[in-house]
């Protein structure tokens, strides 16, 4: 017995499942996975009275149990399997109620399956706009299971919801309507059903007509119900063709019966948006103005919670520095720990806008036209106008932008998409971007209003997607497939986003960065403080003592900063730097920068935190300035010039916009695409990239 | 006899309307059926996307958005005259 009842959550995309379970399970939520996909899986929890708690699972949004993603196909896999352990003791099944008719194909499936459902009226509001009115009462009585009147976003309706699901939990009501079969299909389904033990007709059909996308059955069974298929010459497609005429036919036919229209059509609001948003020339230009509108507000607004949490975190080690004995221990914290992670927590203002802009986007319905508008020119590049979705999320983080692919029907188009997904700058590349281009860009106003740090930032940020076009355009000569890819979505209507869902993501995802990506960071640079506070042998020792015997005239304080100095060059880090200097000298690094490039190879945000400590440690102790300064006055021994010139600056730039360094990325490619094929041709490609670019930046800048 | 082209979704200007017939290609028309493309439906063409494709067609009620050549698998009935 499972410990608590499983209610599952369906519905076509945009009918408001998502509001539904936010409202059943408040915060109380964890995401996981399904056992043997990648797809994740969203349950929460949610108390019905006081003696029955019940979990909620809310599965992908899906048009039927046909599925036609990778998304999709974890609807199948839970329904057709009893034995599931996310299998539903009831299924609510989320209608639109201004668009009824669409939504109650997947109801009918899904009741046909046996399992005990509930239909929930959703939109209602928008649907009575429409002129359009339904007696949910007849089509309770109609259709033999619970109807509920639901307004999602506001939460009205819920309670009765609640006690609807307990009710159900007790009776069990199906509304059993299967599709009428031909002979031969008689024949499959009752052999199926005595081979496999299955009572229901439906659910046996299903293993007939789509074995191929369960995987739960295992090869063998796999292998048997083909052969099945074959020995009948069963055609699963007619079948499903079939099948959903009638379910039309039959649903079109009860429909009448309780839903009520008053007057024409008139134009929506929606269709009155499209009409500007989807302009030929007004649709392209404000798309761009919206981009360009993110990046100047990612940039110029956050930079004054950012310089409040610079001044704060050198402000801290300086106090701390001053109350504490002069200590290695002190020293741990404050060059250590809360350099690195002051490091971080920096960017936080900037992944917060960024995660707004997006979040925004997809609630309003506007990424749904981004897709209409893209998908011409993006076809060319081996994608889909599908693959805006996941190159725009990537602006956030490249992981779940990949794994959004997964709505991409055609496999082609989805491995592209992955492929070049990581060449579009993410939310961890925006520190290393951050810092560099306020060192060399200077602070202007061009045309009186745009920051010139904002244009750079953008150019940036364009460079990395039209490399992803590019890449995108030579993997389409080189893979070959004749698989079709498709197209055809719903336009969902215009809405305006709920602030409370864009708070709750942009809480998730800045959480996530901080502990996820912050735990590597200050790993790495406690790491980083011991391998630069500890050099083989007694070479440290050795090198201080040999800069006092050299400099006998000069006070303690101008001598300070050249032992630092010295110190860190024969530290272990240092030792490390230099190893690797000679490859990356053509492209005008040092053995300091060296020693961030191999540090940030797990995740790139570590650059900045790694930068910060190394420049840290063998700066003047005294000397406590804030991360940009310190960087400004750091002069490359080897050449006696600024460390961070122009040249070197945007070489660094243009590494960090090619280059594939993030663990995490690499881990989600191998586990999308069920091997180390694709993610090392990725790591390769891109690696070569960045060398190649950063190498012919510096040697024209220099 | 002559036979005329036959007209499809495709083949529609902005703001028509048109009857879904058949569908040419049997694959892609599961897809069609389960968004409502039953045939016998009302379909009006809403608008063209800037760059002639993807279009965008009103069908049962909503706003459905496919590409010109999946339009074009869409056959209408013949118009009455």
């Amino acid at each position: 017995m499972k410990e608590k009842k499983v209610i599952a959550l369906l519905g076509n995309p945009n009918a408001g499942k998502s509001s539904l379970f936010n409202q059943l399970t408040g915060l109380r939520q964890k995401i996981g996975n399904f056992p043997g996909v990648t797809v994740d899986k969203k349950i929460g929890f949610c108390r019905l009275d006081a003696k029955t708690d019940i979990e909620i699972l809310d599965l992908p949004g899906t048009y039927s149990i046909y599925p036609n993603s990778l998304d999709e196909q974890v609807v199948l896999e839970v329904l057709a399997n009893p034995q599931h352990p996310e299998y539903p003791d009831v299924a609510v099944v989320v209608a639109d109620a201004s668009n009824l008719k669409r939504n109650m194909l997947l109801f009918e499936q899904v009741s046909d399956l046996g399992i005990p459902t509930i239909l929930a009226l959703n939109m209602l509001d928008v649907a009575e706009e429409m002129g359009i009115s339904i007696n949910s009462g007849k089509l309770s009585k109609i259709l033999g299971v619970p109807v509920v009147e639901l307004n999602a976003r506001q939460g009205i309706g819920i309670d009765g919801l609640k006690y609807t699901i307990l009710n159900q939990l007790e009776s069990k009501k199906t509304h059993v309507n299967p599709p009428i079969l031909d002979e031969k299909s008689e024949v499959i389904a009752s052999e199926v059903r005595k081979k496999y033990n299955i009572s229901n007709k439906y659910l046996a059909m299903q293993y007939a007509a789509q074995s191929p996308k369960m995987m739960f059955l295992g090869d063998d069974a796999q292998k048997d119900l083909q052969a099945l298929v074959e020995k009948y010459n069963f055609n699963a497609d007619a079948f499903q063709s079939a099948e959903t005429i009638d379910r039309y036919h039959d649903i079109s036919g009860t429909l009448t019966q309780v839903i009520h229209e008053t007057g024409e059509q008139k134009e929506t609001i929606s269709e009155k948006i499209d009409k500007i948003l989807l302009h030929r020339i007004w649709g392209y230009a404000i798309f761009l103005s919206i981009l360009f509108l993110i990046f100047q507000s990612v940039f110029s607004l956050a930079e004054y919670p950012m310089d409040l949490i610079d001044g704060s975190v050198a402000g801290l080690n300086d106090w701390l520095k001053s109350v504490l004995p002069d200590s290695v221990l002190v020293s741990l914290l404050t060059d250590g720990l809360i350099a690195g992670v002051g490091g971080v927590v920096i960017f936080i203002p900037q992944i917060a806008f960024l995660f707004a802009f997006i979040s925004i986007l997809e609630e309003s319905g506007y990424m749904a036209r981004v897709v209409v508008l893209m998908d011409k020119l993006i076809r060319r590049f081996g994608m889909s106008g599908k693959s805006v979705v996941p190159l725009i999320s990537s602006m956030a983080c490249a992981v779940p932008a990949i794994m959004s692919a997964r709505t991409i029907g055609s496999w082609k188009d989805r491995l592209i998409t992955i492929m070049v997904t990581p060449l579009m700058s993410c939310s961890a590349r925006l520190p290393i971007y951050t810092i560099l281009i306020a060192l060399v860009v200077p602070d202007t106003k061009v045309l009186g209003i745009f920051n010139l740090q904002g244009i750079a930032l953008m150019g940036l940020y364009l460079l990395g997607f039209f490399s992803a076009l590019v890449a995108g355009w030579i993997m389409k000569l080189i893979l070959q497939s004749k698989e079709r890819s498709y197209f055809i979505m719903e336009l969902p209507t215009y809405k305006m986003p709920r602030w409370k869902q864009v708070g709750f993501m942009i809480l998730e995802k800045v959480k996530t960065f901080v502990f996820e990506a912050g735990k590597v960071i200050v790993a790495i640079s406690i790491l980083l403080w011991v391998l630069a506070s500890y050099g083989p042998g007694s070479e440290m020792e050795q090198a201080e003592k040999q800069v006092i015997a050299a400099n006998p005239t000069q006070t303690q304080e101008e001598l300070a900063s050249k032992i630092a100095s010295v110190r860190l060059e024969s530290s272990y880090a240092g030792h490390f730097g230099k190893f690797i200097e000679p490859a990356i000298a053509p492209l005008g690094y040092d053995w300091k920068i060296g020693i961030a490039l191999i540090t940030s190879f797990a995740a790139r945000e570590v650059f900045v935190g790694t930068v910060s400590t190394i420049y840290s440690i063998g700066a003047d102790p005294e000397d406590e300035s804030t991360i940009k300064e310190r960087l400004r006055n750091e002069v490359n021994a080897n050449t006696g010039q600024k460390t961070f010139s122009i040249a070197t600056s945007f070489s660094l730039l243009i590494f960090y916009v090619f280059a594939m360094m993030c663990m995490s990325t690499i881990a989600t490619v191998y586990r999308e695409t069920k091997g180390w094929k694709w993610p090392l041709i990725q790591l390769g490609y891109m690696s070569v990239l960045a060398y190649v670019a950063a190498l012919v930046v510096y040697q024209v800048l220099k | 006899m002559v036979k005329f082209p036959e007209k499809t979704v495709a083949d529609l200007n902005i703001g028509e309307k048109g009857i879904i017939n058949t569908f040419k290609d049997p694959a892609m028309s599961l897809k069609l059926l389960e968004m409502g493309c039953l045939p016998g439906t009302e379909v009006t063409l809403d608008f063209i996307a800037p760059l002639g494709c993807p279009v965008g067609i009103r069908v049962a009620g909503y706003h459905l958005s496919l590409r010109k050549r999946e339009a074009a698998t869409i056959v209408l009935k013949p118009n009455q005259a």
